[in-house]
């Protein structure tokens, strides 16, 4: 080949093609998706999804920043497609709707441990999440997630007593007498997020099951 | 038996003959790309080290969750990003870039021109590096898979490399051969595709995100690209210029290099998005990938076909020559790598594969298997040229070479095994997700010893490395012609 011209256009048209093919056209398709209207039962309009706010929204930050992205996804795939929804990870496949607020969208592409996407549904109970994320041996015995002992503070318990947020630790994982271990604000707010992680909304796009059946957890 | 008895032969297209005037040539661009290349490469071979150490780390604590857990910037989902950033943008961006510099120099036979530019980048490109992995371990990863690169690291890298592509294209201005031979068309791609794929996800990701999966899209189409875009015509043009360079015959067919480069071109980038096979996209975008992806089977068996009637009957001198040994596995393991991802991509195989740590394997026999292993293999043939010194120990190469084959195949072996079982178990959801996750743990364990023994590869590749620099500051130096003259001289004059 002699002509640099010839291949310098080459080069150039050949990315231009994916370029436009899978970075403007899903812009321009998915770029305007708007939240869903729709009414409950009691006839109030929901819009969904919604951005999130406060102590959740934070906690998004922490979810980004320790990088539980790498172990966790946040899709369900469809019925039939792996075993996501038998699995009672969600009861419909998620949608590129359920993610309009995501900052970043964090879909994952792991799942060294459990897909995340409903986590808030499956598990509401702050008290696990914080025993799990202190030390996933005590909720769950076998896990390979890491520890996050640097999101609690270990304090002398004071004068007041033991504080009401102090996490119950017995056996091999108790703390020395007259001691707590208390959740700092980050793991409130990476509990929050988690909390608010839930996606069974009937969507035009991504209905409900009708028959609700008494799904795994 | 000297190491770099290669036969430093006439027959590569557009290059050198026994005239001695253009052996002269030669030995003065070899000259003028002493600094920036070494610059970039040790920079990258040390970027090496620390993310070998990064990867251990966290294959350790993969099967041993408890290791350095108190400390909250060692947190696998941090450890695990820095490593992934420092081998893609401090070993293997760099090293690439090195290679890049020296074979576009030897291509378009010029003097390296403004060394000094290059060099700048190359410090702007280590500054602006180590800042973004210092981030990424405190806290500030994005999150966004190949690009976790806090914000406010990225745009040094991204003036560093404005400065390289500067200098590529000036030098390829400046060339005083016409002919093109191959690996710089591979070498000119990359270097035009590389800025468009980091800024359009710069731009799109970070600094004025997108809505939604979105991002997902453009995360996807940047990630696969870079390795794609990058990486693999890098790689490639190293393999088509260094097989017919060390056996001394020209390449198999010049048609086949012309359908092998243009179906590349046409088809790796629209890959992408078979990531989100299953994922919350229109079904057309992921067709659309999945298609891109099956059709790469003309360039990688195009490419194997090439490679491999070139090497035909020369396969003896993979004994002789360690460049030729780790590009020769190199050029393997891109058709291997290659014809695995297309299986992938698949949406039955996707199904199975995807979320496991079959894709954790795919991606090592590609970016190690592929890419370090020629990489390796050029600097075998680069680094003598360029400094004027023989490879000081024998034994050290060979425990490179074999070292680095051994962990590589127990890594990617098993562990490409181990996730076909785990998929296979989390798909059947009778089987409990913690039983799913103990069936990993043998792979996993497996996974951190080849890594030890990948590790051990490069401190032997270092080692030799800083033992002939060392030499290069020794009084003695060797006369340009007897590296010129190739082996047997080279050894006699050596000792």
């Amino acid at each position: 080949m002699k002509y640099g011209p010839l291949l310098f256009l080459g080069i150039l048209f050949t990315l231009a093609s994916s370029w436009v093919g899978l970075v403007l056209a899903p812009k321009q398709q998915l770029g305007g998706l708007v939240p869903n209207v729709s009414t409950n039962a009691l006839g109030a309009v929901v819009l969904y999804p919604q951005a999130r706010k406060g102590e959740a929204q934070q906690g998004e930050e922490h979810y980004r920043s320790l990088g539980c992205v790498y172990c966790h996804s946040q899709q369900v795939r469809p019925e039939g497609f792996g075993s996501d929804i038998t699995r009672g990870w969600g009861k419909r496949r998620t949608v590129s709707r359920d993610y309009l607020y995501d900052k970043p969208v964090m879909l994952g592409t792991s799942r060294t441990g459990p897909d995340l996407t409903n986590i808030g549904e499956r598990q509401s109970d702050s008290g696990w999440h914080f025993a799990h994320l202190y030390n996933p041996q005590i909720t769950s015995k076998g896990s390979v997630m890491p520890p996050y002992p640097f999101l609690f503070q270990l304090r002398k318990i004071g004068p007041g007593g033991a504080s009401t947020n102090a996490l119950k630790l017995s056996g091999e994982f108790a703390v020395a007498e007259g001691w707590e271990v208390v959740p700092k604000d980050s793991a409130r707010q990476l509990v929050e997020y988690l909390r608010s992680l839930k996606t069974s909304v009937d969507l035009p796009e991504a209905p409900l099951p009708k028959v609700q059946e008494g799904a795994a957890k | 038996m000297s190491a770099s008895s290669q036969t430093f032969s006439a027959l590569l297209p557009g290059d050198v003959s026994d005239d001695s005037s253009k052996r002269a040539l030669l030995a003065e661009i070899d000259a003028s790309c002493r600094v920036p290349v070494l610059f970039f490469v040790i920079s990258g071979l040390l970027w090496l080290l620390a993310g070998t150490a990064l990867a251990l780390v966290a294959s350790i604590k993969l099967h041993s969750p408890g290791f350095l857990a108190s400390w909250e910037f060692l947190t696998f989902g941090r450890v695990r990003p820095a490593h992934l950033n420092t081998v893609i943008y401090g070993f293997a961006s760099q090293t690439g870039i090195g290679v890049t510099l020296w074979l576009m120099c030897r291509l378009c036979r010029v003097p390296f021109v403004a060394p000094g530019l290059a060099t700048v980048a190359a410090i702007f490109w280590n500054i602006g590096l180590t800042v973004g992995v210092v981030g990424i371990l405190i806290g500030d990863s994005t999150s966004i898979e190949w690009l976790e690169l806090p914000r406010y690291s990225t745009p040094i890298l991204f003036f560093s490399y404005v400065l390289v592509a500067v200098w590529a294209i000036i030098t390829f201005r400046l060339r005083r051969e016409q002919h093109l031979y191959v690996s710089q068309w591979y070498l000119l791609a990359a270097i035009l595709w590389f800025p468009w794929l980091y800024a359009t996800a710069q731009i799109m990701l970070l600094i004025e995100p997108v809505r939604g999966v979105v991002q997902a899209a453009v995360n996807w189409w940047f990630a696969h690209n870079v390795l794609g875009l990058w990486f693999t015509p890098i790689g490639l043009a190293s393999i088509y210029y260094f097989i017919p360079k060390v056996i001394g015959r020209p390449i198999h067919s010049y048609y086949l290099s012309v359908l092998g480069f243009w179906s590349l071109a046409l088809f790796y980038n629209w890959n992408g998005l078979h990531h989100l096979i299953g994922g919350p996209m229109p079904a057309w975008m992921i067709t659309v990938s999945i298609v891109a992806s099956v059709m790469m089977l003309i360039p990688v068996t195009t490419v194997a076909i090439n490679h491999h009637m070139t090497m035909w009957g020369h396969f003896g001198k993979l004994k002789h020559s360690p460049t030729l040994r780790f590009v020769v596995v190199g050029a393997l393991c891109y058709t291997a790598t290659s014809l695995q991802g297309i299986a992938n991509s698949l949406r039955s195989y996707s199904e199975v594969v995807h979320f496991t740590h079959h894709t954790i394997a795919h991606a090592h026999l590609g970016l190690y298997g592929f890419f370090a292993m020629v990489m390796f293999g050029s600097l075998y043939y680069i680094i003598p040229r360029i400094t004027q010194r023989e490879w000081p120990s024998l034994g050290l190469i060979s425990l490179h070479f074999w070292a680095c084959f051994l962990g590589l195949a127990l890594y990617v072996v098993p562990l490409s095994l181990g996730g076909i079982l785990q998929g296979l178990a989390m798909n059947d959801a009778s089987v409990p997700f913690l039983k799913v996750v103990e069936g990993t743990l043998p792979w996993l364990k497996l996974r951190t010893f080849a890594g030890l023994l990948l590790g051990l590869g490069h401190v032997a590749f270092v080692g030799n490395l800083v033992w002939l620099l060392a030499r290069v500051f020794g009084p003695y130096r060797k006369p340009v012609v007897a590296i010129l003259m190739g082996a047997e001289t080279a050894a006699v004059v050596g000792k």
